[in-house]
């Protein structure tokens, strides 16, 4: 069963070529992330089946859907796939029922999918009877996303379904895919090329139309490589996956526990125990020597020092540090860095300014 | 001033070619408008020309090419023939096929405009949830395409009924095989019947005025077209 999902293909455009040889893992989100017109698109079209790429290889968890060698080419609605397009594509003629049912049925009403579940955490219960050119936006979405789990499909692909909506419609529409995040028991390939939403969103992240062709790894340490980091805009950050250890009611804190070290920030509402990612820009860690002592800085942590490159702007550096398991990123200026005398190895005591929190 | 029985024998025959032309071309004409509409193949831009020719042609003109291939030495004709059937003029067959070929692209048209506007989008949405060909050709394209088939019927058998120069060329004028309404009422103006030729074309024209309203009746409004 967990063989993971393979791509092995070629997209050729007039003018274009991408080879994708990906080997991803069998459950969570992976996002794949690159600037528009990078082929990000037409890898989802093609795993669907939407597209033929001549030659290659799909398969999904050990379900073989396109190989070269075997001649085999599965069409699109024999493979057992969801998809939800960036704008919202319900049809036109069908209720919001008739939408949900259209997938559900042709996969013989499942008797494993939890269809109030699906509903509830899409949050669609009350639009079922509606007419779909009266929905927003977000709603749209939101019953595509239903539509497509109800089938249940053995992949979930999602392209940029966030991309088309305003901004209040995507801080609507974020938190459901939190949600489904936390619930998808099958992977999803998740196309976007906004880091934000990636970095809230995915475990596995795969990078399009960087200098050094198609990377691909955990999301956490891809983001907090050097190398890429010019692919990650101007913004470097990192991401740590995190435990609420502790609430400090006298001081309104909350401690939350990672591989090597804590974070503490605002009293948090959820209960011990719950995991929440946090993301943590190179712009918001400073460095020094010495264990600070008199600081107002609450996030404190000893660090090593593992690399430096340039930045875009040619003050500043930035810095890629180890702090117990977790990478971290500091964006730092050229003085400083000198002025430190830092090198690869340094000990270093990492000044976290904040965390945002993403999920 | 009541409808003589030849002018009902006209109404009925007029009616019954109406419905057997529309039935037809619905189902010749839509797998070619989807075609039209689908395909990328070079030859649909020649073959939309030649469905739309009627458009242009002056009725005669269809007519008499018609007359001459239905002949006893056209090419339908020598085919028609060996067959069995005999020839094809001033029959009502023949009239069915004049007429076929002469509404082609009212029924096309619309058709072809409806499946285009549909898009891809919709068809790959109900492949991704199952769909097969067939199965999305009536959940999705005939559903979303309602409005352009209730255009196509209503224009295809309107034209129909109002057809004169292809009838008169191929059909010529035999009491309930090809005398239908329009060619009634040009002999009832031969004959100086103005009082009966008034009554049927105040039914063709109470007609066609409701067909044009059932044809916009349809359409949606710009404003709420969105």
């Amino acid at each position: 069963m967990s063989d993971g999902i393979r791509l092995r293909f070629t997209l050729r455009h007039p003018g274009f070529a991408l080879d994708v040889d990906l080997a991803l893992p069998g459950r969570g989100i992976t996002a794949l992330f690159g600037p528009s017109g990078c082929g990000k698109t037409s890898c989802l079209r093609a795993i669907a089946g939407l597209d033929r790429v001549p030659g290659g290889h799909v398969s999904i968890n050990g379900e073989t859907w396109q190989d070269q060698s075997q001649h085999r080419f599965v069409p699109v609605h024999e493979r057992s796939v969801g998809y939800v397009f960036q704008e919202p594509s319900l049809f036109a003629h069908l209720s919001v029922q008739g939408n949900l049912d259209y997938g559900f049925h042709r996969a013989g009403r499942p008797r494993g999918v939890d269809h109030a579940g699906i509903v509830d955490m899409l949050d669609i219960g009350g639009l079922l009877d509606r007419r779909t050119e009266g929905l927003s936006g977000g709603e749209r979405q939101r019953v595509a996303i239903a539509r497509a789990l109800l089938g249940q499909p053995r992949l979930l692909l999602l392209d940029e379904p966030l991309a088309a909506l305003d901004a209040t419609r995507k801080a609507e529409l974020l938190p459901c895919l939190a949600r489904l995040h936390d619930h998808l028991a099958i992977p999803a390939i998740y196309v976007s090329h906004a880091l934000d939403e990636v970095a809230q969103l995915a475990d596995h992240l795969v990078l399009l139309g960087g200098a050094d062709g198609v990377q691909s790894g955990l999301l956490a340490p891809m983001l907090a490589r050097l190398d890429l980091a010019s692919s990650f805009a101007n913004d470097p950050c990192v991401v740590i996956d995190t435990v609420i250890g502790a609430h400090d009611d006298d001081d309104h804190l909350s401690r939350l526990d990672f591989d090597g070290g804590a974070l503490f920030v605002a009293r948090r509402p959820e209960t011990i125990g719950r995991r929440l990612r946090y993301r943590v820009h190179a712009r918001d860690v400073s460095l020094t020597l010495h264990q600070p002592e008199a600081t107002s800085i609450l996030n404190l942590m000893p660090a090593r020092v593992i690399a430096v490159t340039d930045t875009e702007t040619p003050a500043h550096v930035l810095v890629r540090l180890q702090a117990g398991e977790v990478p971290l990123l500091a964006r730092i200026s050229r003085r400083s860095w000198n002025a430190l005398q830092l090198e690869s190895g340094s000990p270093v005591w990492a000044q976290i300014k904040s965390a945002a929190l993403l999920a | 001033m009541m409808l003589s029985s030849g002018d009902l024998a006209a109404l009925w025959l007029t009616l019954r070619l109406a419905c057997t032309v529309t039935v037809l071309l619905f189902l010749l004409g839509t797998p070619l408008a989807w075609w039209l509409a689908r395909s990328r193949s070079p030859w649909t831009h020649p073959v939309a020309a030649v469905v739309a020719l009627p458009l242009i042609l002056p009725p005669t003109v269809l007519g008499f090419y018609l007359l001459v291939a239905f002949g006893p030495h056209g090419p339908i004709g020598v085919l028609t023939q060996s067959l069995g059937i005999g020839l094809l003029s001033f029959t009502f067959s023949g009239l069915v096929i004049a007429s076929m070929l002469y509404s082609m692209p009212f029924v096309i048209q619309p058709l072809r405009n409806a499946f285009e506007s549909i898009g891809e989008r919709p068809l790959e949405v109900a492949a991704t949830l199952g769909a097969g060909r067939c199965d999305r050709f009536f959940t999705v394209v005939l559903p979303l395409s309602r409005r352009g088939f209730i255009t196509a019927a209503v224009l295809g058998f309107a034209h129909t009924v109002g057809e004169f120069g292809v009838v008169l060329m191929i059909g010529g004028n035999i009491p309930d095989h090809t005398r239908v309404v329009s060619v009634q009422i040009f002999d009832h103006v031969e004959a100086l019947q103005y009082g009966q030729a008034h009554v049927l074309a105040g039914c063709l024209l109470v007609f066609s005025f409701v067909v044009l309203l059932t044809v916009y009746g349809s359409q949606p409004r710009l404003r709420s077209s969105r």
